[in-house]
């Protein structure tokens, strides 16, 4: 990392490396490889743990029965440690080679540190995977939603900082208009009118008055935390059989599909919000990189100044997809009270928006990265609550600790200099 | 603002001399002048906050139902649920006119100003932060590292009164800086962008203080609650009006904490450096500025403001021990007061005590009048949201715009002139 530096730094002081044009070796990989190496190395063989531990790859419900996986949990250590030794060399003689550390190998590496955790806690015990997948998927969907909308509000060169605001509009206003009606489609759209709401006040303040973006969106999150407090406070707790029983989606399960092991029960039996994510996030992928609409979008964000040269209207641009974002984000919000949860409380949303842009940077502001950002995310956090179940050797705040820490790692490890869209945060005035 | 909005009115003034009359001429400074703004503003979140309390209340739904034959009725119980709860905010967090004496009517001013002393010193860190172009969202997590080491020395070293108070203080501060170190440390070395590694740093903090408060060195002995043993007396902070008042030696600190920040980004060299990297970091890197170097500081310091007032919480505000929900959100509300202060350090210090009178008032507001204190929230969040945008105040109010009499200028905030 630090022989990167001053390699680049003569030729052109002011540009940020870009990853593709890289020549020079850059020894992060391999270095937080070997960390995480040791570290497993010491977990795994050292510090390991006898017993078999018991994988369940199926539910009861399943049509197909997969029998459960065995492993000595000793055995298993040892040999994953030495697998990863193996990773860490052969990512180590890449660059020493000059080349670039493939993206699967790193992939591989951490399924495998991944296996072997697991086996090393699960000693004598048993995992339920499809139910830790399951959970996991659950625990993620408002952080995607929320990372769709932050990496579109960004790509259009809009800083999003008021996710948390838009989920928790979100998660009120679908709360009130279903119980209200007793639908709960409606209580979706009532969410993404929130949301849009929220997004048209960030937008008509940093476009229209040139306020700083950070600024709005932190202010925005106050006030909309303040409001819907007050609001359920005041009217909503009082008056909660009538204004606070939101009925919820019922789980759909999509025949044929559902029925596929492991992944079948985890992804094709959900509600109707999580199949609607799994529509956004495959539609937001493809407008943002094979459409007009994002090709707008981005040279609007990269460069505000050409696209209103050839004609795009910067301004009103901005304003819609900032929008659009915010009514992606309010489905995020419908479903702590329409998916999981059920009712609205004081700050349910218990700093998801920020989680949610961390997944947006952590994804380089990419939707299809972010989104797995936010499924680690959600992983991590489920997997402590599965561990917690079946009683983990290690004390849990340790345990709850481990997604941020692993993110940090990543964060500095991996991603390194992530560059965010060259005019994001930026107001463009016309001149 | 004041410096792009300034001149252009100075310019307008001296090339225009004589058909304005000097009334002319002060009706227009007053009405264009930054100082209206500020107040305007106030003035139109207090009254959004009424509008609210008055829908929500239930004697004026109530004589809303029969509103065509007695609407003076409507008038009248809208009157006494506004009026009822801005004066409770007022008597809470200024004077008191129903108590006796004068000493015990100005209790809720002094309360004001213990709420206020830590949004100061953490509203501080994060002002900045944002001079040099970082935006710290990690207050939560280094409150409660600096109370965690602050608070351990409070509580478990013996040392004679007055070095054990300093004691604690230093490894306060040290903590913050220790937990806002690592993320400049990781922006500089690996490029790491500081608002993720800042909140996650937040949780960590947390869950790391949780397990120390519930079965490490935090622990109380002998006790199943998660919260530490009392700070010993020889590390309390001085009362400064003695007893009866909640006030602290924590509310010189602040003061001491402005001047230094002041100081230090005004009058210093390394200040300097830091607002050429916050202004334009590559202009900087040319200017032979280490940038990376400025990270790691500017976030030392700012951790460090922080950690002063996490420890403020500890040795001044709360002796009898503290848990894991220590913060109480300053780490969060610093960020709006070092906003509406515009990150300047005096500015926050009056943003900082106004957010305190907001605080204190708002508790007594919700006992004496059944108005949830959230509303405070929205209050504060539209003074800094209208504060930032004074064509919209203008608009509302039908002001002139800054500067000249006929053509507008473009609307540029400082923060965006920064860009």
């Amino acid at each position: 990392m630090s022989i990167a530096t001053p390699a680049v730094q003569p030729i052109q002081p002011a540009a940020p490396q870009d990853a593709d044009f890289e020549v020079v070796r850059s020894w992060k990989a391999p270095i937080a490889l070997s960390i995480f190496t040791v570290l497993s190395f010491l977990l795994l063989v050292v510090f390991g743990r006898t017993g078999i531990s018991t994988f369940r790859l199926s539910t009861t419900s399943d049509l197909i029965q997969l029998p459960e996986v065995e492993l000595p949990t000793q055995l298993t250590g040892i040999v994953i440690s030495v697998l990863l030794l193996l990773i860490t060399v052969i990512s180590a003689w890449l660059v020493r080679s000059r080349a670039r550390v493939p993206i699967w190998l790193i992939a591989v590496f951490a399924v495998l540190v991944l296996i072997g955790f697991l086996s090393w806690a699960a000693a004598d015990k048993t995992i339920p995977v499809p139910g830790l997948l399951f959970g996991a998927i659950s625990l993620a969907v408002p952080l995607i939603f929320g990372a769709l909308g932050g990496v579109i509000s960004e790509r259009v060169g809009v800083v999003n900082i008021a996710i948390e605001g838009q989920l928790l509009a979100g998660a009120f206003t679908s709360a009130l208009v279903a119980s209200l009606t007793n639908q709960p489609l409606l209580g979706l759209v009532a969410a993404m009118f929130a949301g849009v709401l929220v997004s048209m006040v960030l937008a008509s303040f940093s476009i229209k008055y040139f306020v700083d973006q950070v600024i709005v969106g932190v202010v925005l999150n106050v006030l909309v935390i303040g409001l819907t407090g007050f609001l359920y406070s005041q009217v909503m707790a009082p008056n909660a059989a009538t204004l606070n029983q939101p009925p919820r989606f019922e789980r759909i399960n999509i025949p044929l599909l559902s029925e596929i092991p492991i992944i079948g029960p985890v992804l094709f039996r959900q509600t109707l919000i999580v199949y609607i994510m799994y529509v956004a996030v495959a539609v937001v992928y493809y407008g943002i990189f094979h459409t007009k609409w994002g090709l707008r979008l981005r040279s609007v964000g990269e460069h505000p100044q050409a696209a209103d040269t050839v004609g795009i209207n910067v301004a009103r641009t901005r304003f819609w997809n900032v929008s659009l974002a915010g009514a992606i984000v309010g489905l995020g919000g419908a479903y702590f009270t329409l998916g999981s949860v059920g009712a609205f409380g004081k700050e349910m949303t218990a700093g998801a928006g920020f989680i949610a842009l961390a997944a947006v940077i952590f994804g380089r502001w990419d939707p299809i990265r972010a989104t797995l950002a936010a499924l680690l995310f959600g992983f991590a956090s489920n997997l402590q609550n599965v561990l917690s179940i079946i009683g983990s050797p290690v004390p849990s705040e340790f345990m709850l600790m481990l997604p941020y820490l692993v993110t940090i790692f990543a964060v500095a490890g991996f991603v390194g200099t992530s560059r965010g869209p060259a005019a994001s945060g930026k107001p463009y005035i016309k001149s | 603002m004041s410096a792009t909005q300034g001149h252009p009115t100075e310019a307008v003034t001296k090339t225009r001399p004589p058909e304005q009359s000097r009334w002319d001429r002060a009706f227009r400074e007053i009405t264009t002048g930054n100082a209206i703004i500020s107040v305007l503003a106030v003035v139109l979140a207090l009254l959004v906050g009424a509008v609210m309390i008055a829908f929500t209340n239930k004697d004026v739904q109530a004589a809303s139902g029969y509103f065509f034959s007695r609407p003076t009725d409507l008038l009248g119980a809208i009157w006494n649920a506004v009026a009822g709860a801005y004066s409770a905010l007022f008597q809470g967090s200024v004077y008191n006119f129903r108590r006796p004496s004068f000493a015990a009517g100005i209790k809720p001013l002094t309360e004001t100003l213990t709420f206020a002393t830590p949004l100061i010193m953490a509203g501080l860190g994060v002002a900045l932060g944002f001079r040099v172009g970082m935006f710290n969202i990690g207050g939560r997590g280094q409150m409660l590292i600096a109370a965690a080491l602050g608070g351990w020395v409070g509580f478990a070293v013996d040392l004679p009164y007055g070095l054990h108070m300093v004691a604690a203080l230093v490894a306060g501060i040290l903590g913050g800086a220790l937990w806002g170190g690592i993320v400049g440390l990781l922006k500089a070395r690996t490029g790491a962008h500081e608002v993720i590694t800042t909140i996650m740093l937040n949780y960590v903090a947390f869950y790391l203080v949780s397990y120390l408060l519930r079965d490490g060195f935090l622990k109380t002995p002998g006790s199943n609650n998660p919260k530490s043993p009392a700070t010993q007396a020889t590390a309390v902070f001085p009362d400064l009006l003695g007893p009866t008042y909640s006030l602290h030696f924590g509310f010189i600190l602040a003061i001491v904490a402005t001047i230094f920040t002041w100081w230090l980004l005004s009058r210093s060299n390394l200040g300097f450096q830091f607002r050429a990297v916050g202004l334009n970091p590559h202009a900087a890197r040319v200017a032979g500025i280490s940038v990376k170097r400025i990270y790691v500081y500017a976030m030392l310091l700012s951790g460090g403001l922080i950690g002063l007032a996490g420890i403020n919480q500890v040795l001044g505000t709360t002796t009898s021990g503290f848990g894991a929900g220590l913060d109480s959100g300053i780490g969060f509300d610093a960020i709006t007061v070092a906003l509406l202060g515009r990150s300047k350090p005096w500015g926050v210090f009056a943003a900082g005590i106004l957010f305190g009178a907001f605080k204190a008032g708002g508790f007594s507001m919700q006992a004496a009048e059944g108005v949830p204190i959230d509303i405070v929230l929205v209050v504060q969040s539209l003074i800094v949201l209208f504060i930032a945008a004074p064509p919209l105040v203008r608009a509302i109010f039908r002001l002139p715009a800054a500067g000249t009499t006929r053509r507008a200028l473009p609307n540029v905030t400082q923060e965006v002139a920064a860009k």
